[in-house]
């Protein structure tokens, strides 16, 4: 066959879509389509869980037997320093929003684009200027100060402090300017006749997101100013010997960081309204208690900063007032979980992937929430802060909660974006893998942290290696669930079967586009005839795999 | 539908993705009134920090105000004052057709923007002459209360990250001066003008906010 013919051929086979339509390095480098943007955040991001997962595993392996086994105290602080910076500032943040968000939201809302198509690419180029920042910090001499940077460990650690918060100060005008672009389509480039209550949750979940980045990045960019500046010309602010307060720096560390949670679970708890109902087969309940609850939440997490400062000495008063606003987060959050459960309730469950990783959010997240009301709680929280107990707290709301539900929602999409479908048993095979390699990995945390394990030493008593020794193994479970799933999602970009429009017989506009979708999404306005979960009215049966429609 | 009524609908000004100019003129205000909300933030922060700190030390801060120029923040507010009528007279002129005010009225606002600048140089220099500055460089002596460098490392900070907002805004008007005089804007379309605008009205409001809380503490 003639190469000419080869190309005819490929192009009979291969429709007008946002990846053939230009091809080059230029083409994506310079792309203004928010599918292509939400493509190279893709790889970046993901190449920065690799990075921060590497981490974890050295960390872990450390921990398998207790004294110094092949790192000094200094590089274990290093380590789990940059596992918490990359993992919160280069993968989670992102994550969500900017992979799925950039490639789902305009064609969940029949737009042809976000409303900034420059500025997205340029939040895609701010974010690899931090990225690249960040690494530099950390061939620079690392850091080794825990990813809040507290002062004064970070005004008097001779690590390479100021680089590593100076990218992290740049990362945040990436965030804000994804959240603004985001908040801006979400209000002016609905298509015609999609309203307020017929968008999916997954757009509600990423607009209370959008809201947070915001409004509360700017004060973590101002406070990490303030930290650059006193490490670098000791402005005072923040050291008692000058008459500054240290304790101020975790006050506005934290105005940010806890909404910052928020940014990185509500557009999780988005993808899991989409899985929930598309493989329950059935219509969301709750509609509108679910799309509240997310900008109830987004406005609570501006109010319960202070329980990360229950034992630094904030006034008494202060300190019942945050408990009581942090056990006020639980209830939209459980008008959420209950929501779900009832919407499956009488569905037609199936379970490829997508929904496996689902039902392991409501597993793993309910863990994580109901953990973090102990914590709220001031009494309890004076003996659990600091210890095993709040690092598996943290890691079940957000690999449990976020992580799960990106896995989730990845796979959902992976047909959409690429046009080819994932293997379905190896899919189920891996999901089966994260799930118990992540409980493996973090319930024994609990035990010991209750029983008195601190957080972020390199050894520990003896008593406690049987749990250590669980959580390692469990990590290396986990890494082999990451592992396979990688190869599979990336086999299947080139060598998948071919997907159809609407793998999953879901309802919400992105299916009734062509896989992958076309450069402008549509091949006309889409008219908006049903909500985006009236499987009680219309009923989509999954298209076959291999037989394009 | 006809290439005319098309044309119509869909000016070259117009983006792919938006349906009509009216659209985009909409998207861009929602834009930038969001990143406006952002700058508040950004530099709620640092009211954050005298708040605090002004409440701690309230006799240090009365005593060390007293080291700033007053004559030249009254100066430097009628100047921000004058430069945002400008710069709306500017759009205003554009709207009703008139390129050359709007270049003319665009210059003064540059011009203002740099007066602004090199007053607040000349200020610094005095307090940097003096050694009223922040932290472990403040050496002034003649300033009563404890940790009188505190108020510098507020002073310089909020005022220091306002002139670099006055700096950006100088460069973006500049650019928006170049457009017109290559005619980008017409009667029909000046939305990146009027979003600069609006930016700078914001750089004004600060500084209507800074100036009294730092120059006139009573």
């Amino acid at each position: 066959m003639s190469s000419a013919a080869t190309v005819a051929d490929n192009i009979q086979s291969e429709p007008d879509n946002y990846l053939n339509h230009e091809s080059g390095i230029k083409s994506w480098l310079l792309t203004k389509d928010h599918k292509r943007i939400g493509i190279l955040y893709l790889f970046s991001v993901m190449s920065m869980f690799l990075l921060g997962g590497i981490f974890a595993m050295l960390i872990r392996l450390e921990l398998l037997h207790p004294g110094a086994d092949f790192m000094t105290a200094k590089t274990y602080n290093e380590l789990f320093t940059l596992h918490g910076a990359v993992m919160i500032f280069l993968f989670i943040i992102p994550s969500v929003p900017a992979i799925l968000g950039n490639f789902v939201l305009p064609i969940q809302i029949g737009a042809k684009d976000v409303a900034f198509p420059r500025l997205n690419l340029a939040s895609w180029y701010i974010y690899i200027i931090g990225s690249v920042l960040a690494l530099l910090a950390i061939v620079l001499g690392s850091v080794d100060t825990g990813w809040t940077f507290y002062t004064p460990y970070s005004t008097q650690s001779t690590t390479a402090v100021i680089p590593m918060v100076a990218a992290i100060f740049i990362l945040g005008f990436s965030s804000i300017f994804t959240g603004l672009n985001f908040i801006a389509t979400v209000h002016k480039l609905r298509a015609p006749g999609m309203t307020w209550y017929k968008m999916p949750l997954f757009v509600w979940g990423i607009y209370a997101t959008a809201i947070i980045q915001v409004l509360a990045t700017p004060i973590l960019g101002i406070t990490l100013v303030l930290l650059i500046l006193e490490r670098a010309f000791g402005i005072g602010i923040f050291d008692p010997a000058m008459g500054g307060d240290p304790v101020l720096f975790q006050h506005f560390f934290w105005f940010y960081s806890h909404p910052a949670v928020y940014i990185m679970i509500l557009p999780g708890m988005g993808i899991m309204s989409e899985l929930i109902s598309t493989f329950s087969h059935r219509k969301i309940f709750g509609y509108k208690a679910i799309a509240y609850s997310s900008v109830a939440i987004a406005f609570l997490s501006f109010l319960v900063w202070g329980h990360h400062m229950f034992v630094s000495g904030q006034a008494a008063y202060a300190t019942m007032v945050f408990s009581f606003l942090t056990f006020m987060v639980a209830i939209p959050s459980g008008i959420k979980m209950f929501n779900w459960v009832s919407t499956m309730y009488k569905g037609a469950i199936t379970f490829e992937t997508p929904m496996l990783y689902a039902l392991s959010f409501l597993f793993t997240f309910a863990i994580g929430g109901l953990t973090g009301i102990f914590l709220g709680a001031t009494a309890v929280d004076v003996h659990l802060t600091d210890t095993y107990f709040i690092v598996a707290h943290f890691h079940y709301v957000m690999f449990g909660g976020t992580v799960m539900a990106f896995f989730g929602g990845l796979h959902y999409w992976w047909p959409k974006i690429w046009g080819r479908m994932y293997n379905e048993n190896w899919g189920r095979m891996s999901a089966m893998l994260v799930f118990l390699g992540f409980n493996l990995t973090f319930f024994p945390q609990f035990i010991m942290g209750s029983q008195g394990m601190p957080r972020r030493y390199f050894t520990y008593p003896e008593k406690y290696q049987a749990f250590h020794v669980m959580s390692t193994v469990g990590s290396w479970i986990l890494g082999l669930g990451l592992l396979i799933m990688a190869v599979y999602l990336i086999y299947a970009i080139k060598w998948g079967p071919k997907a159809p429009k609407n793998p999953w017989g879901a309802l919400t506009l992105e299916w009734t586009t062509s896989s992958p979708p076309p450069p402008h999404n549509f091949e006309e306005i889409p008219k908006i005839t049903h909500g985006p979960y009236d499987h009680d009215k219309v009923v989509i049966k999954p298209e076959k795999v291999g037989v394009p429609a | 539908m006809s290439d005319a009524t098309k044309a119509a609908e869909h000016p070259s000004y117009v983006q792919h993705h938006f349906a009509s100019a009216e659209q985009q003129r909409e998207t861009a205000k929602i834009g930038m009134w969001v990143f406006l909300l952002t700058e508040i933030l950004l530099f709620g922060g640092l009211f954050g920090f005298y708040v605090f700190y002004r409440a701690w030390n309230p006799e240090m801060f009365y005593n060390a105000h007293k080291a700033l120029n007053v004559t030249m923040g009254t100066v430097n507010t009628l100047v921000l004052i004058t430069s945002s009528l400008t710069v709306a007279l500017a759009i205003r002129s554009m709207q009703l057709g008139k390129r050359n005010q709007t270049i003319m009225f665009l210059s003064s606002t540059i011009g203002l923007a740099i007066t602004f600048l090199v007053v607040k140089y000349f200020e610094y220099a005095e307090h940097y002459h003096l050694g009223e500055l922040p932290g472990k460089f403040y050496h002034a002596h003649d300033i009563a209360g404890t940790n009188p460098h505190i108020f510098f490392s507020v002073y310089f900070t909020m005022t220091g990250l306002h002139a670099i907002h006055v700096i950006a805004g100088t460069i973006v008007m500049s650019w928006m001066l170049i457009r017109t005089l290559r005619r980008d804007f017409s009667s029909e379309y000046y939305t990146p003008l009027e979003m600069t605008g609006l930016y700078w009205h914001l750089v004004d409001i600060i500084w209507i906010f800074l100036y009294p809380l730092l120059y006139l503490i009573g």
